[in-house]
Parts: structure tokens; C-alpha cells; sequence
């Protein structure tokens, strides 16, 4: 007899839903398709919460709960959208357009980036606060990808699929703040570093701060969906 | 009493402009100033990024020869990779040059040349615009459209976009041509044809009208620079540079992208943001030189295709030896329509056009590297150098516009001269002053890789540099 699964039962945006206990509020609205915007999440990924902008409100409290980490539980009530935060949201936004420089124009990828997926979907149309212009480096010393840290928003993408899927951990963030950095090794150049090769972090970053060298000038999607299937086939073995 | 005029802004220009005319007691003009007023540093913002981003960049400069930027810096950035481009790839942009070429050549003509020559110069400037002229000649019009359509359609079916295009990127372009975007090409040809003859016809019907502005319109001796394919003919994407003295005698041949620096420097005056390209061994001022359309038909024997042919003999017919006066850039605009159209259609029937190798891969094995193109209004040259890593440490930019500038102020000093009275300014005056400017087709933005909208004054200043008098259009 197999083990019984202890099953929720929530709403989510009025709609009546069940959820295994181990289930995240985000995990049950995806398989629901109700859309909740995030940037660090990904699936295969642990979570780190860091960008804040699944945030969601739970009936009968003043706080917001970040959706990626809040496990489901018996009778939650949970609001994905309301106007309160779309304002949250659309600022988180605008702190990322302000605080590194993202010109999508000449971005390569422009049209594949989810940053300016979601700034659009979250109706962004101005960012209200100054450009701060930071005067950032690019990294091109890899024979065959480039990190350009004036696109990064420090998802730590890079810094999990590097350490939890490849195993190698050749990046990982320096500094606190907004000075943070994310690096290859002990901030060596990444052509220098201990770097595999193997493009995972290129494939799940989701703006255009780490690129292929040979697709620029050419649209090209990230397919960071093998991440699944990549931890399923090492589950079975 | 002497007077400054001026003229703020030039209209029906592509950017900011003013101009300023001094007289003297009698009223007669002395000293003439073309000012472009904006500037906006791409050759300084653009250090530190991967070379290869360079094209898309650079193509920024401007929204209506973005084709040029696009193909000038990626012939640098292959200089720089030291590749040689796959055939299809290099026909595959001729095609989108020479469309870009008659999309902005019929702006150029229809849009902000046709109403002084259609309507008059002097005509009432309520009525003296694109529209008056579609008033006036319905079919004219319409031709002037179908023609910008034309090339812009082929500019968005082969590189996915009308302005900002990507596709052309070092090493050549991201995709081959399809049977299907061909023959939607092919499709669009005989209209074009026929546009481009009525053009010629109701340009030939008033041009007699224009003697005097033609003689006096930087009308002068001068150099011509421009871009020669080795087998002769036209040429506007690959090639090497020529530059011919006023009499048509060959003063440098063969010359590289690579040497575009020693041979040629670039002059800074106080009163505009746009520099005075000249050749070095002439100095500055001597070393005047003129690029576009008019040079470039100075420069050949034959365009190559054979209704053009028939126009470039009637072209060669207004002078002996090559052809002085600014005025004849807008006829030979138009013979460059013709050839563009004929030359479209003939690339396109060659088999190899649809070849799927259209790019050459390689990393960075020079660390400088120059490209040149004709972009319709004239040489563009485009030199960066990068580390080893191929990260951007330097760029500079001739701009076409640039190359005329010393031209363009001659010749409104010229035309200044003949026209304006200081002591009564008419509106028709100042047209013709502005005229003279809008014969160059000048793309401002692009020169002082700049942006903004595009006013232009006329100022009058008496000696002293006291303010008399101005006529200000506004954008």
C-alpha cells in the first residue's frame, strides 16, 4: 500500500484548489495557470527568494508572502493580483531598470528576456527614479561565452545551476548590497576560471548578462527547460 | 548697415541646423555658417562593449540609413576578425544596402527636395511640403511613396525590420535568403520602374527652370570621393576608394578602409559640432572633397545596368569632365534609383543567391580594423581598435555628411551671395540658402551622431557680431 499523501486544499485568486502538503503557493498556481511573476525562480533550482516579485497576499494577514517559498496549507486564501501589488511589483522593476544599465535596444537579448517579459507584463511604462549608470565590466575573456554585469539583476541563476546541477560552483557573488557582483572562481577572468564549459548558466540566466559569443545579432530563446528533466533521469539513476 | 541673418531652423533636413549669414553696410553677404548644434558621443559610449555588438549599435546612429552603420562596422569588425565573407552573404547585403539607398534617396527626393522643385522656390511656404506636392501631382506623389515603400519593404523582408534592423553581423548576415522573400522582391520590381521614370520625367520637365540656382548652388571645383568595385561600374557596399580632382584626374585609386586615416584628417571649427573631413596631403581647407550621389557618378565611366546607363550619358552631357554644381545631386539621386532597382533585380536572378552558407565564424585575430560603404549620402567609414579579448577601446566615425561639410558651407556662402539682400529678406531667399543644404541631403544626426528633432534659423549679424535679424522655422 503506498504511503498516503496528505492533500490541501486553498483558493487561489477565488478558485478552489488542491495541493500536496510539500507544495509551494507558486508551485500549485502554475500547475493551475494562474501567472505569477518571478525572475530567481526556476524549476529544477532551489529557491532562494531573492527577487520578490511573486509576492502575494494571504487572506487575514498585513504581510506579503514571497509564493516560491510559502509551503500551502488547509483553508489559505491567496490574491496573486491586486493593485497593491502590481505597485510593489512595478517598483521592485524599477529598482532593477534603475540600478544596473538595461538598454534593450542594443541588448542581445532583446525580444528573449525575461526582465523585459515581465516589465511588460506588469504594465511598466516609465521608471520613475534616476538611473543610477554604473560604470560596469564585461567580462569577454571565455573563448566561447560573455558575462556583461551591466544586465545582471543577481538572480543567482548562474550561482545555483553552476554549484546544485553541475556541481562545479565556479560562480558565486562577491560583495554585499548593491555592490554585489556575481564571479568565476575568486573573481578570476571566466576565460581563466575553473569553468566546465558546459553553458548551463548561459541557458538559465534570464536577462542578457551571460550570452553565447556566437548568437549575437541572431534572436535566440534560453531553453533552461532541461533543468527538470536533468534532475528527474539523476533521481532514476 | 551690416546685418546678421538667421535662418533657425533649416527645414526638411534630416537633424538640427541653423544657419548664419554676416553682411556687409551694402546689404551683401560675406561670411556664411553652416552650425549643426547637437552632439552625442557613440564613438565614446561604445568602449568597453564586445566588438561584435558594434553593428547593431552603431545602427542606432541613425533611423534612416541604419543599413550603412550596419554594413561599414561590420566590414570593420571582419577586419578585425580577418574574414572573408561568404558570397550569398556579401550580394545578400548589396541587395540591403541599395535598398536602403533608394528608400532614403526617394525621402531625400519626393519628401524634402520635391517641393522646392516641383512646386518653386518661392512658392507659398504654407503649401511648399510633401503634401502640397501630392496636391498638386497626385502620381508624383504616389511614385515618391512606392518608392520608399520599396526599398523599406525589402530593408524588413530580408533583415526583419524596417528601421534598426539586425542581420548583418561580422562574418555576414543570420539567415539566407528564402524562394519566397525573392519573389515578393521580384514582385514589387516593375512598380518601382515606373515610379522612378515618372521621377525622372517631372524632373526633367522643370529642371531647365532652375539654371540659376544650378549655377550657383556650390557650384565649384572640387574633389570627389567615393567607392570602386575593381571591374568599374557603381558600387555602394564593397570595393576600394577612388578620389578624382575637379578635371577628373584619379588622385589616390585602390586606397583601403585601412589607410582612410593617413590619407584623410578631420578639422574642428568652434561654430558647429560637425568636423571637416579633408585630404591630408591638400591640408585644410584646400583639401575639399565631396561625397554622394554626384561624386559617386563623377567617379564611374558606366553604372553597369543599362537604363541607368542612358541617364549617366545625359549626366556626364551637363559638364565636360565631372560635374561641378550640388544642384545635380538630385538628378543624380535619381539615376542611383534607377540603377538600385535594375541592380536588385539582376542580383536577385543569380542562382547563388539562395545559398545557405552566409556566414564566416572566426575570434579576434587583428586588433584593428576599419570598413567603408556608401551610404546614400556618401562614404561612411567606421575604424575600431579592441584588446584580445575583443572588448571595444577605441572608434572613430567619418560620417558622409562630415565629408561635405566644407562644401556645404561654400555653398551657402555661394548661394548667399547671389540671392540674399541683406537690407530686404524675402522667404524665397532664405529657401534658396536652405536649398542649397537640402542638394546634399545632409543626415545631421548621423554626422554629429546626434539626435533630436531637426529645426534650422537664419541669422543676420553685422560686424560686430550684433544681432539684426533672424527667420526661425521650427521643427
Amino acid at each position: 500500500m503506498s504511503a498516503s499523501v496528505d492533500v490541501k486544499t486553498l483558493v487561489i485568486d477565488g478558485v478552489d484548489v488542491s495541493a500536496r502538503q510539500d507544495q509551494t503557493v507558486l508551485d500549485v498556481a502554475r500547475e493551475n495557470n494562474i501567472f505569477i511573476p518571478t525572475l530567481c525562480h526556476l524549476e529544477g533550482l532551489s529557491e532562494v527568494g531573492a527577487c520578490r516579485l511573486c509576492l502575494v497576499e494571504i487572506k487575514g494577514s498585513p504581510k506579503l508572502f514571497p509564493a516560491c517559498v510559502l509551503k500551502v496549507e488547509e483553508g489559505m486564501e491567496v490574491i496573486t493580483h491586486s493593485e497593491r501589488l502590481l505597485h510593489y511589483r512595478q517598483t521592485i522593476l524599477e529598482l532593477l531598470f534603475a540600478e544596473r544599465n538595461h538598454v534593450c535596444a542594443v541588448c542581445v537579448a532583446n525580444g528573449n528576456c525575461e526582465l523585459q517579459t515581465i516589465a511588460q507584463s506588469q504594465r511598466l511604462t516609465h521608471v520613475r527614479l534616476p538611473y543610477r549608470n554604473p560604470k560596469l565590466p564585461v567580462d569577454l575573456s571565455h573563448e566561447r561565452f560573455a558575462a556583461d554585469h551591466n544586465r545582471c539583476i543577481l538572480c543567482t541563476r548562474c550561482v545555483r545551476v553552476c554549484a546544485e546541477i553541475e556541481g562545479a560552483h565556479v560562480w558565486d557573488v562577491m560583495g554585499r548590497g548593491i555592490d554585489s557582483m556575481v564571479i568565476t572562481d575568486l573573481n578570476d577572468p571566466w576565460g581563466s576560471s575553473s569553468c566546465t564549459r558546459c553553458g548551463k548558466c548561459v541557458q538559465v540566466c534570464p536577462t542578457g548578462a551571460l550570452f553565447d559569443k556566437s548568437k549575437v545579432g541572431v534572436s535566440h530563446p534560453k531553453s533552461p527547460e532541461f533543468l527538470p528533466y536533468l534532475n528527474l533521469m539523476r533521481e532514476e539513476q | 548697415m551690416s546685418r546678421t541673418i538667421v535662418i533657425d531652423p533649416v527645414t526638411r533636413l534630416e537633424g538640427h541646423a541653423k544657419i548664419t549669414l554676416k553682411t556687409n553696410g551694402a546689404g551683401g553677404v560675406e561670411e556664411a555658417y553652416f552650425h549643426v548644434t547637437q552632439v552625442r558621443g557613440f564613438e565614446k559610449f561604445c568602449e568597453g562593449r564586445p566588438f561584435y555588438e558594434m553593428p547593431s549599435l552603431m545602427a542606432r546612429i541613425c533611423g534612416i540609413c541604419p543599413v550603412s552603420h550596419l554594413i561599414a562596422s561590420a566590414k570593420a569588425c571582419e577586419a578585425i576578425l580577418a574574414v572573408e565573407i561568404p558570397p550569398a552573404a556579401a550580394k545578400l547585403r548589396q541587395l540591403l544596402n541599395l535598398a536602403q539607398m533608394i528608400q532614403s534617396h526617394a525621402l531625400s527626393f519626393f519628401y524634402l527636395s520635391s517641393p522646392d522643385l516641383l512646386l518653386g522656390m518661392d512658392a507659398d511656404k504654407a503649401d511648399r511640403h510633401i503634401f502640397g506636392v501630392v496636391k498638386a501631382m497626385p502620381e508624383v506623389g504616389r511614385a515618391g511613396v512606392q518608392l520608399r515603400r520599396f526599398g523599406q519593404r525589402i530593408i524588413e523582408i530580408l533583415a526583419g525590420k524596417r528601421i534598426h534592423p539586425g542581420w548583418v553581423v561580422p562574418g555576414g548576415v543570420t539567415e539566407p535568403l528564402t524562394v519566397a522573400k525573392r519573389d515578393e522582391i521580384l514582385a514589387m520590381v516593375p512598380e518601382s520602374c515606373a515610379s522612378i521614370l515618372l521621377a525622372l520625367d517631372a524632373y526633367k520637365l522643370v529642371t531647365d527652370k532652375f539654371q540659376e540656382e544650378a549655377a550657383v548652388f556650390a557650384n565649384f571645383p572640387s574633389m570627389f570621393l567615393g567607392l570602386m568595385p575593381p571591374d568599374g561600374g557603381l558600387e555602394f557596399t564593397d570595393g576600394t576608394l577612388r578620389l578624382i580632382d575637379a578635371t577628373g584626374n584619379i588622385v589616390l585609386d585602390g586606397m583601403e578602409a585601412s589607410s582612410f586615416d593617413e590619407e584623410f584628417g578631420e578639422a574642428v571649427e568652434p561654430f558647429t559640432f560637425m568636423k571637416f573631413p579633408y585630404y591630408r596631403k591638400m591640408g585644410y581647407p584646400d583639401g575639399c572633397y565631396r561625397v554622394g550621389p554626384l561624386a559617386r557618378l563623377n567617379l564611374v565611366d558606366y553604372t553597369g545596368t543599362p537604363r541607368a546607363d542612358v541617364e549617366l550619358r545625359e549626366f556626364k552631357a551637363l559638364a565636360e569632365g565631372p560635374v561641378l554644381g550640388s544642384f545635380y545631386y538630385h538628378y543624380a539621386r535619381l539615376i542611383e534609383i534607377v540603377h538600385g532597382i535594375e541592380t536588385i533585380e539582376r542580383i536577385l536572378a543569380e542562382p547563388d543567391i539562395l545559398d545557405a552558407h552566409v556566414r564566416a565564424t572566426a575570434g579576434v585575430n587583428r586588433l584593428e580594423g576599419s570598413g567603408v560603404a556608401e551610404a546614400p549620402r556618401g562614404t561612411l567609414m567606421h575604424h575600431y581598435k579592441v584588446d584580445e579579448n575583443g572588448q571595444m577601446l577605441w572608434a572613430n566615425l567619418v560620417i558622409a555628411t562630415g565629408q561635405n561639410n566644407m562644401a556645404m558651407n561654400r555653398g551657402i556662402l555661394q548661394a548667399a551671395q547671389h540671392y540674399v539682400d541683406g537690407n530686404r529678406l524675402t522667404d524665397g531667399m532664405l529657401n534658396r540658402v536652405e536649398a542649397v543644404i537640402r542638394t546634399f541631403d545632409p543626415c545631421l544626426s548621423c554626422s554629429t551622431h546626434a539626435f533630436g528633432e531637426m529645426p534650422m534659423v537664419v541669422e543676420l549679424v553685422d560686424p560686430d557680431g550684433k544681432h539684426l535679424d533672424e527667420r526661425r522655422r521650427d521643427a
